[in-house]
């Protein structure tokens, strides 16, 4: 109202159409509805996936105990179906640890001479480098370890088959690299140079400013990549689903073969019918990811801001 | 006195023994750092090198504009192809826009409250959720709830909920980065808060916002569990060279779950098939990241402020 009495006493302002204005609030109401998308869509997925996995709830073949507790998944046996998925868990852990014994040094690792210790144009080059590692698709990376990564542990172990806990943490490692890379060397260009000059200024050397000053005061950073490379590669499907080998049991060794929570869920989704009880197990154990990568991700971004509070 | 003889200053300096073993340290750790970095690009050249030369006997023209053969086991990639560029441009025309409109909403109208904290929140969680699990909503969502069938349209949707969450934060990045002495001279002069964004805030920002959804492409394009369940198929038949062959609402194949299904579910495949349709899968994506990372470094250099 206020806009109306200003602009009739400046009688040169060229008024808008109304055709204008009303274009304008229908924008911004969409550019509103736009902004809550993200909300509507991570509700809808909760829902949409528990709503598929409810049903199983009342099936008397099934028990929340044993479901998240034994490692007995005999899904399709006539006489006596069971839905354990603790080997799967299992699985997942395992591959997802022994990816990040390995990718979390060398993703550190490299983010620190990346940010620290390399030439600028060096620098530019090996973040080019990573970017395009972090493209490649997750199916390709299968493929890699079906192929190229499964012949070599074959000739080099003696093993029996390829495709096993090593095969997917290494492929796993390979892919969860590019994420901590970036993502760390964020949280240490975050650290103010200051801080760099005045340790320099003592005398120290790389290292020890690395050591004593940026490690220190990026750790929350450095912390939150770790935790998003665990976020990804307990999410990963196709190249674990390709690399891991197919077999149900807790791993003993590390040329056992496993099966995760995706891979499961990818494998047999195909051939549960919809409805069935089978179906149902499979979404469930979707909401079990879904909560598992929510509480992942949750954390890190909490880490994340307690860094930008300081 | 010994000492007196010897006047080169570059001679007398001596390093003291915290001194040289500082130094050590720093060159350890430097050499170590680097090997860290080589060592995870080295064995991924050697990788790619060893897909190249076995897929080499595959490789040409007639590969990608051919369509498959005995049951896979010969022929090309075409209708794969052609699937997956289906896929990738419907679910980025439905992605882009509102990723692009959440994201000018986060960065200039949303104030700093709750509820734009929790909108946030969503959008960093929508990112990490495990792609098997869109797959899973897409199924039920898409594919049952809305009755679209397993059809090109339910996969193209399940991806753009896939890629949105991404695009929404390097959209707002490059929102971000427009300074904002630009905002308040234009307001100053009398524009709405729209006109606004769309004179001032999109123009200069426009490269980001391009290369972030540039960037889309290649992830939708190598994204296989979601579009698994959803709409791809292991055969279609398609003519070879077609520029058209689907519909919105049948089913597709798709270059990624090809190469899954030549990898492990078809047996007896001649043995650079696999290898040659996982290099046509890599070199796209790379390709199209190349370009996405060129047109950023472009921009970068001749960016005006």
């Amino acid at each position: 109202m206020n806009d109306m009495s200003e602009s009739d006493r400046l009688p040169t302002l060229p008024k808008r159409s109304v055709v204008s204005m009303a274009g304008e609030k229908l924008l911004e109401f969409i550019i509103r509805l736009s902004g809550i998308s993200a909300i509507v869509f991570v509700l809808a997925i909760f829902f949409f996936i528990f709503r598929e996995a409810a049903p199983i709830f009342f099936s008397e073949n099934f028990n929340l105990v044993k479901f998240l507790f034994n490692a007995e998944w005999y899904p399709t046996s006539v006489t006596n179906v069971r839905y354990g998925t603790l080997a799967l868990t299992v699985g997942s852990i395992s591959v997802t640890l022994l990816a990040m014994s390995i990718a979390v040094p060398f993703g550190l690792g490299s983010a620190v001479y990346i940010s620290e210790f390399c030439s600028p144009r060096l620098k530019e080059a090996l973040k080019i480098i990573i970017e395009l590692l972090a493209a490649i698709p997750s199916v390709v990376w299968g493929f890699i370890g079906l192929t190229v990564m499964s012949r070599t542990i074959i000739s080099l172990t003696g093993a029996p088959v390829g495709v096993n806990l090593l095969n997917g943490g290494l492929i796993l490692a390979l892919m969860s690299v590019p994420i901590i890379v970036s993502i760390a060397e964020d949280a240490l260009k975050a650290v103010p140079d200051s801080y760099r000059e005045a340790a320099l200024a003592l005398g120290a050397t790389n290292w020890q400013v690395v050591y004593r000053v940026l490690l220190p005061s990026a750790k929350n950073g450095l912390l939150a990549a770790v935790l998003l490379g665990i976020g990804r590669s307990v999410g990963e499907t196709m190249a674990v689903l390709m690399a891991t080998g197919h077999a149900v049991q807790i791993p003993h060794g590390l040329l056992d073969s496993v099966r995760t929570l995706t891979a499961n869920i990818a494998a047999e989704l195909g051939e549960a019918s919809a409805s069935s009880d089978h179906y149902h197990v499979l979404f469930l154990t979707g909401v079990l990811l879904f909560i598992l990568t929510f509480a992942v991700n949750l954390t890190a971004d909490f880490v994340i801001r307690g860094i930008r509070r300081k | 006195m010994p000492m007196t003889n010897n006047l080169d200053p570059a001679q007398r300096f001596t390093k003291t023994e915290f001194v040289v073993r500082k130094e050590r340290i720093q060159s350890i750790t430097k050499v170590l750092f680097a090997v860290m970095a080589i060592s995870m690009i080295i064995p991924l050249l050697l990788i790619i090198g060893y897909l190249f030369y076995h897929a080499l006997p595959s490789l040409s023209w007639e590969f990608l504009v051919e369509v498959p053969k005995k049951g896979m086991r010969d022929g090309g990639i075409w209708p794969a192809f052609v699937g997956t560029l289906y896929l990738v441009v419907i679910s980025l025309a439905i992605a882009a826009p509102v990723g692009v409109f959440a994201a000018v909403y986060l960065n200039e109208y949303a104030k700093d409250n709750w509820f734009n904290r929790i909108i946030h929140l969503a959008v960093i969680n929508l990112a990490g959720v495990p792609s098997i699990v869109h797959a899973l909503f897409g199924l039920g969502a898409f594919v049952y709830a809305a009755e679209f069938g397993y059809s090109i349209l339910s996969a193209a949707l399940t991806l753009a909920i896939m890629t949105l969450p991404v695009i929404i934060a390097s959209t707002r990045e490059a929102l971000a980065s427009v300074p904002m002495p630009f905002r308040e001279a234009c307001w100053n002069v009398g524009a709405s808060r729209w006109q606004t964004i769309r004179a001032v805030v999109v123009p200069n920002s426009i490269s980001g916002i391009l290369t972030g959804i540039i960037l889309q492409v290649s992830r939708a394009a190598g994204e296989t569990a979601p579009v698994m369940f959803t709409g791809a198929v292991f055969y279609k038949a398609v003519e070879r060279g077609e520029l058209f062959p689907y519909q919105l609402n049948e089913q597709c194949m798709a270059l990624s779950m090809h190469l899954y299904t030549v990898a492990t579910q078809v047996p007896n495949v001649k043995e650079s098939i696999p290898y040659a349709t996982a290099v046509v899968l890599l070199c796209s994506v790379l390709l199209v990241n190349a370009g996405a990372i060129a047109l950023r470094v472009w921009l970068r250099n001749h960016k005006k402020w």
